[in-house]
């Protein structure tokens, strides 16, 4: 490396702000690009009801509305339903529109095209769909059941089960202590403050440009034309800014094919927006899961055997969330060296909102689990949850570690990042405060939770293509096929390009989300884009400097070890001799395209410590603190990392207090809107204390792990049992998340018979 | 619907003028008839807050504000903001955002906040920003950003404090 300062690990504001904090980023809904000129707008009319067979379908007033070109049923399509994951039934397939049946509330029934977005709400209110309702299936053990079917054919509410043998009956033989205990990992909604938009114009090539909010274009196109049944040559598909996706915009929605496909059939470019309404029950959402965990051990603090029994909430049409146990399964036994582990998840459909990612995507299901689990065990034999935590992590001597789901540990540091977060939060003083608490007697008393825990990122594809060009002017191009949504991928892959040919950022452009540019990616998710996407940036203008010096040595008659590239030149050493990167482009084009394959996935891992504060008499839990150590090794941009360590943190937090996607015993939704999900604000929220720890993954030549859902999964079950121990001294051991004022009292006055 | 109302308003310094329907909201009268897009809608409830902006001067969420109602009123966007704004350029020192949905209603709801109380606690930035809803950063950076943006410094007004004598 021939740079003087290295720009990495340094807090380079972004240079996406400048835009962002004037005009405004540039969402689909935003886009006025020539081709969607004259643009149909798509009302979606939705089932108000959870499950029904369709009677009769009447569009006739609809079609007399003002404004309205066309009201499409599933009569007039030509396209098959769609299988929404490679792993789902066949049998469970979803229509476009509605065919005989409604599974969930809020599934598109009917298409509604109007000249003005207004004109579609008034027509679509005056479409007839008349319903014959049938039993709703919400409960997961109801579905289990199987006394109604969601689809006939399939023979059961069965979308998918992973186990590799029986349970073991003498799994807890050994074990002087064993605790079992049933526990929710409720439904939560991603709830991205950009819902979901698309727009598609056909050219008279025969190929369509379709605009969408997603987290990987390439893959959103390759779905889309499955389904579709076109080559996915004719989608030019192009993510513009996305307004957050936190795993819920992996790939494509049904609704963007039908937008694809209605701007060809009506041969006018269509668009469509959805309402928070539409989101809330339209997205797919995370979670869901219903959890039996036994664990056991000795006395002295041993856990010797966990087992882990999951059943999971696909939705109505399986999608991405049927398969996320398979993760939860993978990483049962979170941080610790447990010589016994088993783990079992059957996933069910029911008559409410699909399932898919969301910010941990079934790790936080797993870190919950085993955390709680933890903290039983510790309450059981009468020992610190920390001691417990610290006597059965993996000791660091040990990595690469498989662990007993079958995944290889990178590198760890797990009893040294709990002994952290232990001492930067004063975590005996703490303890102190709470008996002093507890001691009066107080109103207002103190939790302390702690958690440990280990993830999976960069788990879902090794590989990333990057391309690195100069240009003559000296400006610089990266391609990649991550594709941000938030997390500043401009700034951070600019950092990595500038790192070798000393350009400055401000003179790299990196472009994403266009398949036509960028025919190849994987996009962003599971924390991935940092270490494959990143490195490929990385490496490709490592060989860029490489080839740049090979160039100008013949230029320059020198050797290539005389010659170093900084400042967006290759100079001769101790001379003023030399040539610019962009002279060097004028005589002949200077790319270089690279993929980076990381081979493995990576695992960060932390240990955080929350303090709440609970008032007794309302049951009402306030996180007064917490304290957060995420070791995803070195960092490259400290600003943006911290950021996305404080979004999860936030939305671990919000799912222990707050957040739970609820519906009603007939399948309708009760928190459809943000009036009604408790999405928390700036008031609900303390400032985070974050503590840095860097052990670096052997896996890619910067070390760097996926830091993007750590905060979410280690804040969640942190901030969990900070609540359940502000009230452990009144004998409460469990409270199911959300830990909402109510459930908080109930407990109470269940653990004391109401005499507390 | 059938009649049109005819409306007025200054947007960012600039005189608009259209014939509108009476239900047209304000946000889309800005997205849709003026032209600004930074704008945002992100909810149908008045809960997210994305789509705030100043109504001469008083930050209001244009998603329950009906075009007729602004009539003859003076609106800023975030568009009509100076450029090195200390709000926004506290938002970018700071990073105070990140997917940038929320972000030109959190700036204005800021800088309407700032107008009614120039030094405000970290409390009362975070109570004032309330009906402002960011996904992304957990508010930590947001909270942050509006603090010096007051000319504080943001480390020192969201120090915990001590728990001595508690």
């Amino acid at each position: 490396m021939c740079v003087l300062m290295s720009i990495m690990g340094t807090r380079v504001v972004r240079i996406e702000d400048p835009v962002f904090l004037s005009r405004g980023a540039t969402y689909t809904d935003d886009l006025t690009d020539e081709r969607l000129t004259g643009a149909l707008h798509l009302t979606l009319v939705r089932s108000p009801i959870a499950h029904a067979r369709i009677t009769n379908i009447d569009t006739s007033a609809a079609s007399e509305s003002p404004g309205v070109v066309a009201v499409i049923t599933n009569a007039d399509l030509d396209i098959t339903p769609a299988v929404l994951f490679a792993m789902a039934p066949k049998t469970m397939a979803r229509p476009f529109l509605a065919a005989d049946k409604v599974r969930f509330v809020g599934e598109p029934v009917a298409a509604v095209l109007t000249e003005e977005a207004y004109q579609g709400q008034d027509a679509a209110d005056l479409v007839e769909v008349d319903y014959d309702p049938l039993p709703a299936v919400v409960d997961m053990n109801t579905a289990l059941d199987g006394d109604v079917l969601l689809f006939e054919e399939a023979g059961s509410n069965l979308a998918g089960a992973l186990q590799d043998a029986e349970f073991d009956e003498h799994l807890f033989d050994d074990c002087e202590v064993v605790v079992t205990q049933e526990m929710v990992n409720q439904r939560l909604a991603a709830a991205p403050l950009e819902g979901r938009a698309a727009a598609a114009a056909w050219g008279d090539d025969g190929r369509v440009t379709l605009w969408c909010s997603t987290q990987n274009a390439q893959a959103a196109r390759d779905e889309i034309a499955g389904w579709l049944g076109i080559d996915p040559a004719q989608i030019h598909l192009i993510a513009p800014d996305v307004g957050g996706g936190f795993g819920a915009k992996i790939g494509a929605d049904p609704e963007f094919a039908l937008v694809t496909w209605l701007a060809k059939r009506l041969d006018r470019p269509v668009k469509w927006t959805e309402t928070r309404s539409e989101n809330m029950t339209g997205m797919v959402q995370g979670r869901g899961q219903l959890q039996t965990v036994t664990i056991g051990g000795n006395r002295d603090g041993d856990v010797l055997a966990y087992r882990i029994d999951v059943i999971a909430d696909a939705g109505a049409y399986p999608r991405l969330g049927m398969f996320l146990p398979f993760f939860t399964r993978q990483m049962a036994p979170g941080v610790y060296d447990i010589p016994k582990v088993e783990s079992r998840a059957r996933m069910v459909v029911t008559t409410t909102t699909s399932t898919g990612a969301y910010r941990g995507a079934g790790r936080p299901e797993a870190t919950a689990a085993v955390e709680r689990a933890m903290d039983l065990f510790a309450a059981e034999i009468g020992m610190d949850p920390a001691e417990v935590r610290k006597r059965n992590v993996v000791a660091p001597d040990k990595f690469p570690f498989t662990n007993k789901g079958g995944v290889v540990y990178d590198s760890g540091e797990y009893a040294k990042a709990i002994d952290t977060v232990l001492e930067a939060s004063g975590y005996a003083g703490l303890r102190a405060e709470q008996a002093a608490r507890r001691e009066r007697g107080d109103v207002v008393q103190l939790g302390i939770g702690v958690s440990a825990y280990v993830e999976i990122t960069g788990g879902g594809a090794f590989s990333e293509d990057a391309s690195v060009e100069v240009h003559g002017d000296g400006s610089v191009t990266v391609l990649t096929g991550t594709s941000p949504h938030g997390q500043g991928h401009a700034t951070a892959w600019a950092m990595l390009a500038s790192e070798h040919l000393g350009v400055p950022i401000e003179k790299i452009t990196v472009k994403h989300g266009d398949t036509d540019l960028i025919p190849r990616g994987a996009g962003t998710m599971g924390s991935r884009s940092l270490q494959t996407g990143g490195v490929a940036v990385y490496n490709a203008s490592s060989e860029l400097a490489e080839l740049a010096r090979t160039r100008a040595a013949d230029l320059l008659e020198a050797s290539v070890d005389d010659l170093v590239v900084a400042d967006g030149a290759v100079t001769v050493k101790g001379t003023d001799k030399g040539v610019t990167l962009g002279e060097l482009a004028q005589r002949e084009q200077l790319r270089v395209d690279t993929v980076f394959d990381s081979g493995a996935a990576s695992f960060p891992f932390g240990a955080h410590v929350a303090v709440v504060e609970l008032d007794v008499e309302s049951g009402k839990a306030v996180v007064d603190r917490i304290f957060t150590v995420d070791d995803a090794g070195p960092v490259l941009n400290p600003l943006l990392a911290e950021g996305q360590r404080h979004g999860g943190i936030a939305q671990g937090i919000a799912q222990a207090l707050l957040e739970e996607v609820v519906w009603d015993a007939d399948g309708n939704p009760l928190t459809a809107t943000f009036a009604d999900y408790a999405f928390p604000s700036a008031a609900e929220m303390p400032s985070f204390s974050l503590i840095e720890m860097e052990t670096p993954t052997p896996l890619n030549p910067i070390g760097a792990k996926g830091i993007g859902e750590a905060g979410t999964i280690g804040a969640t079950p942190a901030v969990q049992s900070a609540v359940i121990d502000a009230v452990a001294h009144l004998g409460v051991r469990h409270i199911d998340m959300p830990t909402s004022p109510l459930r908080v009292w109930e407990a109470i006055n269940t653990a004391t018979g109401g005499q507390s | 619907m059938s009649a049109t109302v005819k409306v007025d308003m200054t947007v960012n310094g600039t005189g608009t003028s259209a014939d509108v329907e009476p239900r047209l909201l304000l946000a889309h009268y800005l997205r849709d008839v003026v032209g600004l897009k930074a704008t945002n809608i992100g909810c149908d409830t008045t809960s997210c807050g994305a789509c705030t902006v100043l109504v001469d001067g008083e930050s209001v969420k244009s998603c329950t504000v009906l075009a007729v109602q602004a009539d003859g009123t003076s609106v800023t966007t975030m568009e009509g903001l100076e450029e090195a704004h200390p709000v926004t350029a506290a938002f970018r020192a700071e990073h105070g955002l990140q997917c940038g949905f929320c972000t030109p209603g959190m700036v204005m709801a800021s800088v309407g906040l700032l107008s009614e109380n120039p030094t405000p606690t970290e409390r009362e930035v975070r109570e004032g920003l309330e009906g402002n809803l960011c996904r992304c950063t957990g508010y930590h950076n947001i909270v942050r950003a509006v603090l010096a943006a007051s000319g504080q410094d943001p480390q020192a007004a969201t120090a915990h404090p001590s728990r001595s004598g508690a």
